[in-house]
């Protein structure tokens, strides 16, 4: 055996990961450094009720949103049609427990049927009709952003003060003192997590990112694991919007902007937009440093408008870190 | 590319006369077999016969239609028209699951790999045995995959992943997966045009194993030498047209080629060789990298082709990539003409006018969704062809037909999408490129991979033209005859150092192979287990044992 060469593929081999890794540590120690910055900065944004009660719940949308998405982004794809997709499966939950007055466990898997059909049909566009993901998303974006509103009254927002078991989904305590909405926040990312490292289905979501090509070669089914992706994040839509609804009632425009915060989270966390690598816990932290952001930003008394810059600059950063590290995979490739 | 009717097949010949029917004395059975693309007619009325228990040698020019024919068999064109039998009984490929289900698997030209996948994940996807149907154990999956590497000889570590290997190791893991499957039939489409010759060696002995009375081999190549070594027989064909089947045995391998590019061509002529020998244009010292290289220094003369030989994982290839940027160096200096450089990318050394061609085409070389035109004047757009920014189509035309008249590049047209061409005409639209360029020092890894006997003369001869007009060249090769045929001088790499240059009057099979097989920093004995080879099957191997 080539002794000459085994140290070589196994030296690059292991720099990979190790890159991989500090990929990953290094988004973990941003987020500890700005934690620790509006720690410092602001004396509300440091104690566990914000930590948890506000910074927690409100990445958990976006957190879920992310984990879902982390799956179209390694097979090389993108979702925009997530954010609206709240708003959808919002009001969709809200038609089926108030208007229909369905019972709450049907009504609950009505909604996740809605968001896996909105993926069913970006899989469907994608996969079978060979339309690039950005605009099939984008359309469906379109789609999800107006039918709330046609099947709102007016646009109005539906309130579910009289299903407190409903609202217990978000706001309860399973635990105390811990609310329900980041349990199942926790949950859903145990389940990504399994689903991508321990199953055949994340295994094939890796092959597709990485050559589509070969993978179909190799005898699999590429078209319909793609739908099964996009699927599968749909119902992590449904989730999310079920948790939003839960939150704050189903509105028209819930969701809005939330694909975009996503999307970058899962960059932080140091999936690849070419696709083929990513990860689950990379995606988690980079959603909490959306939401630590978010939070401590405005405990801090920074206008809107400022935020959106800060946020733009995040991404940039994200997206710059992401070259990055491809332009170093390449050349020790 | 002319073509000379009178090579065409014997009439009298029984094998060709007869109309051939479904027949189980054979192992699998094609006729008729139809395919065309857009303005290309792939196949035409081909057929092609393979005997249970035997290894039959395919071959034919670039764009002959060798790989279109074993993409219909495996699943991935569907046929015009045509008649295809498996084991006497019709054979209906629906796609590529299918045709592993029916027992025929394949390795296609170009790599089909996922580079994020570790090897055993490559070698085993779509048969991952999942329990319960989803969950997946890594421990199995390594494990089936190390017993499987073990039984092959293959020293890979099934936990890498694929990207990180060299194109020679990816080979091998194409090689193990296809030979997971335990098919009847195994296609092989060049799979030795990234190896070198003890890997060679191992691959046959391999297929050697495969080989049983329920099982038969196609084996594709362009390296004539190879045929004789492993194949029974061989198929020729020419232009998508069937033109003859000979027993190896008794057909020298002159008449293979004259068949098969229907002319004569003396394929042995040795160009003039000018010897180089001027001002010392490129001057290497003491280059070093975190992987591999060690010390590694040598000087480029002006209209000089230095040759690079060494055996898969030398370093060949590292040090060009540290030349031009590719790779990251730890020490040494690289100075051209006299003034120290230190290029940070390919780009950059573009701008020195260092051009390097990479070895693995499909991941440096080409723009593969673009035409042919494109990818030959891309990397002399902004010099050759535009004016204040705007982009001079006509003249880069011009240019890529010229090239394309001058390679002999099969293509309908200079539009055409490089990816629809065929793997040897790829390649040389890549060539074509860097030709194009106007660099004073070219670096060409495997120039001539998946190219066929007559278009290597063509580009020897260019490359021949290239350094009598003053640019240097340095050639990177596995094939040792090329290496020694067209260097002026002959630096030889082992674990990456250089431990030997030999003049070309000096090199030779032996000599070469001597320091390819030298450990720079141990005992040379050890030297045969490099080879991946038993020394006994090996003569270069062998030649060694006697130095040490
Ligand atoms: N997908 C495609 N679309 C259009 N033309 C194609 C396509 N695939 C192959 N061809 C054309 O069909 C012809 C045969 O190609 P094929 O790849 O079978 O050649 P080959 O004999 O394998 O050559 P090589 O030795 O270079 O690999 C070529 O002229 C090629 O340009
Ligand atoms: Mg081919």
């Amino acid at each position: 055996m080539s002794t000459a060469e085994v140290p070589v593929a196994a030296r690059r081999g292991m720099s990979d990961n190790v890159r991989m890794r500090l990929q990953q540590l290094a988004a973990f120690a941003g987020l500890i450094v700005i934690t620790a910055f509006f720690a410092v900065a602001s004396d509300h944004f440091f104690n566990y009720d914000n930590l948890v009660n506000n910074i927690l719940v409100s990445t958990v949308q976006i957190g879920i949103l992310a984990l879902g998405t982390t799956f179209v982004i390694i097979t090389g794809g993108i979702d925009l049609s997530i954010g609206f997709g709240i708003a959808l499966t919002g009001m969709m939950a809200g038609t089926f427990l108030i208007t229909w007055d369905l019972p709450l466990g049907l009504g609950l898997l009505l909604t996740l049927v809605v968001g896996g059909l909105i993926g069913l049909v970006n899989g469907f566009n994608i996969s079978i009709l060979g339309m690039p993901p950005f605009i099939a998303t984008l359309a469906m974006m379109l789609v999800c952003q107006g039918l709330p509103i046609v099947i709102s009254d007016n646009g109005a927002s539906i309130y579910f003060d009289d299903l407190p078991a409903f609202q217990d989904l978000s706001g309860g305590t399973l635990i105390p003192n811990f609310p329900n909405a980041v349990l199942i926040f926790l949950v859903c990312a145990v389940i990504a997590w399994f689903l991508l490292n321990r199953t055949l289905f994340g295994r094939y979501t890796f092959a597709i990112g990485s050559n589509e090509e070969a993978t179909a070669l190799s005898g699999i089914n590429v078209k319909k694991w793609k739908i099964i992706v996009y699927t599968v994040a749909g119902v992590f839509i449904g989730i999310a919007g079920i948790i939003s609804a839960a939150r704050i009632g189903a509105s028209p425009s819930a969701g809005k902007g939330m694909e975009l915060q996503a999307i970058a989270a899962v960059v932080i966390g140091g999936t690849s937009l070419a696709g083929g690598k990513g990860t689950i816990v990379g995606t988690v932290i980079g959603a909490l440093i959306i939401g630590v952001l978010n939070n401590g930003l405005q405990v801090m008394g920074v206008p809107q408008e400022w935020q959106y810059v800060i946020l733009g600059v995040v991404i940039l950063i994200a997206v710059y870190i992401d070259m990055v590290r491809k332009k170093s995979a390449t050349a020790a490739g | 590319m002319e073509l000379n009717k009178n090579t065409d097949p014997d009439p009298a010949d029984p094998k060709v006369a007869a109309p051939p029917v479904a027949d189980d004395r054979y192992l699998l059975e094609l006729s008729g077999v139809n395919k065309s693309f857009p303005g290309v007619r792939a196949l035409d009325d081909m057929q092609l016969n393979l005997r249970y228990g035997e290894v039959l040698a395919l071959v034919g020019e670039n764009g002959a239609g060798k790989s279109t024919l074993m993409k219909l068999l495996s699943g991935v064109y569907t046929p015009d028209s045509g008649e295809f039998y498996l084991r006497g009984r019709p054979l209906r490929v629906s796609g590529p699951r299918d045709a592993q289900q029916q027992g025929i698997a394949i390795i296609h030209q170009e790599f089909n790999l996922m580079p994020d996948l570790t090897v055993a994940e490559n070698i085993f996807i779509g048969q991952e045995k999942p329990s319960g149907g989803f969950l997946l154990n890594n421990r199995t999956l390594n494990r089936r995959a190390r017993d499987l590497l073990e039984r092959l000889h293959l020293p890979l570590d099934p936990r890498t992943p694929v990207g990180a290997l060299t194109v020679a190791r990816q080979q091998m893991v194409e090689i193990a997966k296809a030979l997971s499957y335990d098919a009847q039939v195994l296609i092989m489409d060049e799979p030795t045009a990234a190896l070198n010759d003890a890997e060679v060696a191992t691959l046959h002995e391999l297929i050697r194993h495969y080989v049983s009375p329920d099982t038969g081999v196609i084996y594709i190549s362009h390296k004539m030498d190879e045929l004789k070594a492993i194949s029974q027989r061989i198929t020729v064909i020419r232009d998508g047209q069937y033109i003859d089947t000979l027993d190896t045995a008794t057909t020298s391998m002159g008449e293979v080629i004259s068949r098969m590019v229907g002319r004569q061509l003396n394929v042995n002529a040795k160009p003039e060789n000018v010897h180089g020998g001027r001002e010392v244009i490129l001057s290497v010292q003491g280059l070093s990298t975190h992987g591999l290289l060690k010390d590694v220094s040598f000087e480029l003369r002006e209209g000089e082709i230095l040759g690079f030989a060494g055996l898969m994982g030398a370093g060949r290839t590292e040090v060009a990539r540290a030349i031009v940027g590719a790779d990251k160096r730890s020490a040494g200096t690289v100075k051209l003409r006299g003034r120290t450089i230190d290029p940070a990318n390919p780009a950059q050394a573009a701008k020195y006018r260092i051009g390097y061609l990479s070895e693995d085409r499909k991941r440096y070389g080409l723009l593969l969704d673009q035409s042919v035109t494109t990818n030959i004047a891309l990397s002399s757009l902004a010099e050759r062809f535009s004016t204040a920014g705007f982009v001079r189509d006509r003249p880069a035309k011009a240019a890529a037909r010229e090239y394309v008249a001058q390679l002999k590049v099969k293509t309908p047209s200079i539009s055409q999408i490089t990816k629809n061409l065929s793997g040897g005409n790829q390649q040389k639209v890549v060539i074509a490129k860097w030709l194009l360029k106007d660099c004073d020092v070219l670096i060409f890894d495997e120039p001539t991979r998946g190219i066929d006997v007559g278009a290597k003369e063509e580009i020897y001869g260019l490359l021949n033209e290239l350094a009598e007009g003053g640019k240097s060249i340095i050639m990177i090769s596995s094939e040792l005859p090329e290496v020694l045929r067209m260097s002026h001088r002959v630096i030889v790499m082992s674990e990456g150092r250089i431990t030997g240059e030999l003049a070309a009057g000096d090199a030779n099979q032996e000599s070469v192979m001597h320091y390819a097989t030298l450990r720079p920093d141990e005992n040379a004995a050890d030297a045969v287990e490099l080879g991946l080879v038993d020394p006994a099957d090996s003569d270069n191997t062998h030649q060694h044992g006697k130095e040490a």
